[in-house]
């Protein structure tokens, strides 16, 4: 009958509950501490049906107080940590995990390490075996930790080195890290999932060494493999490695197909429109001009002076040859409803002229390619550029003046 | 005294007890194995409430406790909240002679002591619980979960998955199921037939007896009291002496994670009164605190309003005959007459009368304040009239300040106490543990709560809101004349607001939906919502419960034009 609105503890606790989450979201951390401190004796009920128990809210919450809180320090916190460990056996790895991020995002490099180390070495029957995921990050992270020592011997030896001494001890104290990173590194990566720093690491790594093959071997998995997640970086990062390996375009081209799939507004688009305008081939030819309005599109690209000029050098390139126009027409059909507010504003016009020459003057040359001479942009560009009497902005009326129907044939 | 075997040396019923509390035979001197059951004074003030007598096995078990009922386990809680009602000023007759009768009243009743036993249960039980080892092979006895899922409680208890799957593993004798000796029983029993003493009950029999003896606090006050921690109930467990072990299913029985409200406590107290065969209670006349008139002017003042507006509480009381002796005095038993809520009688009569001043329907009142807005601004000498709109905006004020902290106080409510409790022995380092790292983390956010400590329970007050007339700033109204809202005819004074609305036109049958009207279906003002909800914040209780007073009162009152009403249609029909 009236039992809906007898206050027991259930009810009490969930609104000691609301009272904590509402005090976090506007930060007040000691009225959040307040209520936490009444909130813990949940503790002592069995919520074994609840989807989140009191455990596990209480370390995340006592987590986020005791980070923020102006009178909470590094003692107090790790104290508490140590304390969530014990609660739940179930998820012993993973407040273990979390503890050395938050040691870590402190700067405590040394006491993260032995946090990892330690729970590594933990063993708790069949929960090994159910953790081993987490167990598998403490190993990753740890061989993060692994590489960054040996990053620092090494940064020791080549300091040493240009003196002309050689340091055993410090070399053998390189290698070792190099050895319990690399173990530690394989294995994470093998496991579908995003693991760039990981990725990054351990390349870095094996071209320290000489080991180009399986560095190209782990990278090629990284980024072709069907079961990890797609990852613009991964392919950044095979282009990179190829491009370091002084590898043809060719393979180079082909690194950067996918990414052009996946981030069309990358900043490599400019390195992959680059190469691709040099190519011999038309079709790339072709790609690399898609390649370029494509990038252009977005809002970030807008004020991008380099892009502008592999775009206009192309189109420059392509009236003047006066073949392939239709690829420009291809190209500027989907856009020219759009483009001219978005890119070729006279209030736009303006504000390149004042901020950005260069940037002017390639867009101007776009502008006027595909909108003709009489163009807002156009024309007021080319005649404060002319005003200005700057040499390239004569050169440039020049050439439209020549080119002056081109537009038509684009737009037509 | 109850024990009438014959001595088997002289074949005399002469005994008596020996220091020791062992039987002798008076005549003979023989003394029989046969002990007296281990009663600790401690347990009962009173002396002449005697044994509980029983079969008795040994006095003292291994871990250092004793063998203890669950009805002395009640006794002592009862003991405890009759002590700390003394403590707050209620006559101390009302522990030794009240309280305890109806105690041994009700024992006797419920046939747990004073009378022949029926032995038979009582072994039949303990017999059960000793033999098997193997928990889950006797059919016939009860398992733990079922003895679980019968009680009523809804605490969490039940769902401990943990507990209940430790019960196979389980092959030992009865310290696992409860540290009483009849804990299972208890909880087997049927409720039905003898009124089984539950946690909620005992504040039913304290209440009792504070009606009985007509002390001035009223049911609301009196859970109020309990709440906020003046009464045990919550935790009393923990004032057991150490030799009365918990675990088990005591838990289940005597601890609540619940506040019972008025609704349960009250009607339990009324089947109670009617399983005691109790007669009729003390008169409730005008002098007494609990009659309408007294609590009227007490409510009228916590509610900030003016003092005038009791000549027409007692009007309305006088009018519609709630004033009478017989109409408030409790006569259990009696199931034609409508129990009384005194204190939502009192709140309900208030509402009826500031419906009829000042009819709250959202317009007149608002305007009858404008007029006496204005006359107030041109006319100061003489007192202030009331202004309905500046006691809203005060009175919200407060209200809502009060309300937010009570929510806040029930939200940070601490529900457990120092003595921990295990359901068995298995458990116990478990619960150890737990409670000391419980104890650990409330230290260390404690000390970043910053400055706001918990403060001590305040002092137990029968006023929530208070109102000082020495305060300038015009806030409180209880001097208030009501000239503004009346007017004089042929000689009387009546209200210059010729209207009235019913809450509801039709009474609801009570014993059939609970209510006499149904306070959520419809849509009423906002200032009738308001001064519900401002009563509802001072008594306690749903405003649908003060809602149903209003409506009964209203129909009382406008009986016969109702019925003229009725009648009138009646005849149209034909």
């Amino acid at each position: 009958s009236s039992n809906e609105h007898k206050l027991n503890f259930k009810k009490s606790k969930e609104a000691c509950l609301s009272y904590i989450q509402d005090a976090l979201l506007q930060k007040q951390w000691k009225r959040a501490a307040e209520f936490l401190t009444c909130y813990v004796e949940s503790l002592e009920k069995d919520y074994s049906r609840e989807h989140i128990g009191p455990s596990e809210i209480i370390w995340r919450i006592g987590t986020e107080i005791l980070w923020h809180h102006s009178q909470s320090c590094m003692k107090e916190f790790n104290c508490f940590m140590e304390q969530m460990k014990t609660l739940g056996v179930k998820r012993y790895l993973k407040v273990c995990l979390e503890h050395i991020f938050h040691l870590l995002c402190n700067g405590q490099i040394d006491e993260a390490y032995q946090n990892l180390s330690l729970a590594e070495s933990w063993r708790f029957g069949e929960q090994t075996a159910i953790q081993d995921k987490e167990m598998k990050l403490i190993q990753a992270y740890r061989g993060l930790l692994d590489y960054y020592s040996w990053s620092k011997q090494k940064n020791i030896l080549l300091e040493n080195g240009e003196d002309g001494f050689s340091d055993l001890a410090v070399e053998q104290e390189m290698h070792g890290y190099f050895r319990k990173a690399a173990v530690n590194l394989k294995e994470i990566i093998k496991i579908p999932g995003v693991w760039d720093i990981f990725v990054k690491c351990y390349v870095d790594l094996l071209e320290f060494y000489g080991d180009h093959n399986e560095a190209r071997q782990v990278l090629n998995e990284y980024a072709y493999n069907s079961k990890f997640p797609a990852n613009p970086n991964a392919h950044v990062y095979l282009y990179q490695f190829l491009k370091r390996q002084g590898e043809s375009k060719k393979s180079l081209i082909s690194a950067l197909k996918i990414l052009h799939d996946i981030v069309p507004s990358h900043e490599l688009m400019i390195d992959f429109n680059t190469m691709l305008q040099k190519s011999k081939k038309r079709k790339k030819r072709r790609l690399g001009l898609e390649v370029i309005f494509t990038g252009l599109d977005y809002a970030g690209w807008k004020e991008n002076a380099k892009a502008w000029s592999c775009l206009a050098r192309q189109v420059k390139q392509i009236v003047i040859s006066e073949k392939h126009l239709d690829w420009i027409k291809h190209e500027w059909n989907s856009r020219k409803d759009w483009w001219p507010a978005f890119h070729f504003s006279r209030y736009l016009a303006k504000r390149n002229w004042q901020e950005n020459k260069s940037l002017s003057y390639e867009k101007a040359l776009v502008a006027g390619i595909l909108l003709g001479k009489d163009c807002k942009y156009f024309k007021y560009v080319s005649h404060q550029g002319c005003k200005a009497q700057l040499k390239r902005f004569r050169m440039l009326k020049k050439f439209m003046n020549r080119h002056s129907l081109v537009y038509l044939r684009i737009s037509g | 005294r109850d024990f009438n075997e014959r001595c088997a040396q002289c074949s005399e019923v002469n005994w008596g007890l020996t220091d020791g509390g062992g039987f002798y035979c008076r005549t003979c001197h023989n003394v029989i194995e046969r002990t007296r059951e281990v009663v600790n004074t401690d347990f009962i003030t009173n002396s002449r409430v005697q044994t509980i007598s029983k079969g008795s096995k040994k006095q003292e078990k291994t871990d250092g406790g004793c063998e203890w009922y669950i009805c002395e386990g009640f006794q002592l809680v009862l003991k405890k909240q009759v002590e700390a009602l003394e403590a707050l000023g209620v006559c101390p007759q009302m522990k030794d002679e009240i309280l305890c009768n109806f105690w041994r009243c009700y024992l006797q009743k419920s046939k747990q002591a004073y009378c022949q036993r029926p032995a038979a249960e009582t072994v039949k039980a303990l017999s059960v619980c000793e033999s098997s080892t193997d928990v889950d092979s006797d059919p016939e006895r009860p398992s733990l979960l079922h003895l679980l899922s019968l009680s009523e409680s809804e605490g969490d208890l039940q769902t401990d998955c943990s507990f209940a799957s430790s019960v196979s593993k389980v092959s030992e004798s009865t310290s696992v199921y409860s540290g009483s000796v009849d804990g299972s029983l208890y909880i087997m029993k049927n409720q039905k037939e003898k009124l089984r003493m539950t946690m909620p009950m005992t504040l039913s029999f304290c209440y009792m007896a504070l009606l009985w003896m007509r002390e001035p606090i009223t049911l609301s006050e009196f859970l109020r009291f309990v709440v906020e921690g003046h009464i045990p109930y919550l935790n009393v467990f923990q004032h057991f002496p150490e030799k009365m072990k918990l675990c088990g299913l005591d838990l289940k029985i005597f601890c609540v994670e619940s506040w019972p409200v008025y609704e349960e406590v009250f009607n339990k107290m009324h089947e109670l009164a009617a399983f005691l065969d109790l007669p009729r209670f003390p008169d409730i006349t005008e002098s007494c605190f609990l009659h309408p008139d007294m609590l009227c002017m007490k409510y009228l003042m916590e509610a900030n309003l003016p003092d005038e507006l009791h000549n027409w509480t007692c009007r309305v009381v006088k009018k519609i005959g709630i004033g009478e002796v017989d109409f408030l005095t409790l006569m259990p038993g009696n199931k034609s007459t409508r129990k009384v809520k005194h204190d939502v009688l009192a709140a309900a009569v208030i509402i009826v009368v500031l419906k009829l001043l000042f009819l709250l329907d959202d317009h007149y009142e608002w305007l009858l304040s404008e007029f006496a807005e204005e006359r107030n601004k041109n006319n100061t000498e003489g007192g202030p009239y009331f202004e309905f709109k500046k006691w809203y905006e005060v009175v919200k004020h407060v209200l809502d300040v009060e309300q937010k902290k009570l929510d806040e106080e029930r939200a940070k409510y601490l529900w457990r106490c120092e003595k921990p409790l295990f359901y068995s022995v298995k458990k116990k380092s478990k619960v150890l543990k737990r409670r000391q790292m419980v104890v650990n983390l409330q230290n260390q956010f404690g000390k970043l709560a910053g400055s706001v400590q918990r403060a001590e329970k305040p002092n137990p007050s029968s006023f929530q809101l208070s109102w000082s007339e020495e305060n300038t700033d015009g806030s409180c109204f209880h001097g208030h004349s009501l000239k503004g809202v009346l007017q004089e005819k042929r000689g009387l004074l009546t209200a210059m607001n010729p209207d009235y609305w019913l809450c509801t036109v039709k009474l609801c049958n009570e014993k059939l939906c609970g209510h006499l009207a149904h306070y959520k279906d419809v849509e009423f003002p906002q200032s009738y919502h308001f001064v519900l909800g401002l009563f509802s914040f001072l008594l306690r209780i749903q405003p649908s419960y003060i809602h149903d007073e209003v409506c009964m009162i209203e129909h009382k009152l406008f009986n016969k034009k109702l019925y003229k009403k009725l009648k009138y249609n009646t005849v149209l029909r034909k």
